[in-house]
């Protein structure tokens, strides 16, 4: 019987570590820049060329700022959530086009509707590697002090939405 | 044979890169060379199992060129490195660095061996103990010799 013993031990362990790996997602990479300062940029906005904007234009507020581009399939998944956010009115939502064209980016905008107060065009990319950008969509919530306190990788899900970023954004308010 | 190997596979590597790089290694071919080394390190996180010198995806190509324009500007291995993980975290580093939470990676494998060993050595004593020797009876020892000299013939 002992001699069984070892083995089921040794076969049960291997179970529960495949049953925790498998079920985690290998693209999700724990972002380094989590509560840290989210990095500076002067971008120009989307709609309108002459308008420029900086995370640090929204200091003392708690915002949330998402990566989207007009070639991205999963953008298209995540967007009614975001209009029902943006509808809800719980803190302002900033968009970053990412790697796109203007006219592209502004036609997915009234095709789809658009749930940004504005977005800010990145044509070659690089707030997006300052960010860590590496699957868009990504989202991030940034608090009153202008640190990212929260980062979402892939497209926004209900759960995710209503179990951790509408808390968090209530409890960054508070504070 | 493995360091022969390994040069092989390293020369794959590069001429795979640099049949789709030609246009950036016309530039400076000493700034390439510096960018190959550094991005064979690091990982493509958008092909994961991908480095960043092998891989064709578009962002990959973007981190190269960022790396590039480090290289030109004059920043040291160490500097450039520091500028990816900040970004994107240690993941990014084929060699994970050693600290407290990456221990157990490092000295995982030599624990494990030493916990075989001592189970084997463990293992061994006992079953030394178990099997006890008895000597031969004479009239044992008799057949046998008869036995070996048979199998002699």
């Amino acid at each position: 019987m002992k001699r069984f013993l070892i083995p089921l031990a040794l076969f049960v362990v291997l179970v529960g570590f495949l049953a925790v790996g498998l079920n985690r997602d290998p693209r999700e990479v724990p972002s380094p820049l989590v509560n840290k300062p989210a990095p500076a940029f002067t971008l120009e906005q989307l709609a309108d060329p002459t308008k420029k904007f900086s995370p640090a234009d929204l200091k003392g507020q708690v915002w949330m700022f998402n990566v989207w581009a007009s070639w991205c399939v999963s953008c298209r998944q995540e967007h009614p959530l975001l209009v029902e956010f943006a509808r809800a009115r719980v803190a302002p939502l900033i968009g970053l086009d990412y790697k796109d064209t203007r006219t592209d980016g502004l036609r997915m905008l009234t095709m789809s509707g658009n749930p940004y107060d504005f977005s800010v065009f990145d044509a070659d990319g690089r707030v997006g590697i300052d960010y860590g950008v590496y699957g868009v969509p990504e989202t991030y919530v940034i608090d009153k002090a202008g640190v990212i306190r929260y980062k979402h990788i892939g497209p926004l899900t209900a759960q995710a939405l209503e179990k951790t970023i509408l808390p968090l954004i209530n409890e960054l308010k508070k504070s | 044979m493995r360091r022969l190997f390994a040069a092989l596979l390293l020369l794959l590597a590069c001429s795979a890169v640099w049949a789709k790089e030609a246009a950036p290694l016309a530039e400076d071919p000493a700034v390439e060379k510096r960018l190959m080394v550094i991005s064979e390190e690091l990982r493509c996180l958008v092909c994961q199992n991908e480095s960043l010198a092998g891989s064709r995806a578009d962002l990959a190509q973007d981190l190269r060129r960022e790396v590039r324009n480090l290289i030109k500007a004059g920043k040291s291995d160490a500097e450039i490195k520091e500028f990816m993980v900040s970004r994107y975290g240690d993941f990014v580093l084929y060699r994970p660095p050693l600290k407290p939470t990456t221990w157990l990676l490092w000295i995982g494998p030599f624990v494990l061996l030493l916990a075989a060993v001592g189970g084997l050595i463990a293992y061994l004593r006992r079953r030394g103990r178990q099997v006890t020797d008895t000597p031969l009876s004479a009239e044992e020892s008799l057949r046998a010799e008869a036995l070996l000299k048979e199998s002699d013939k």
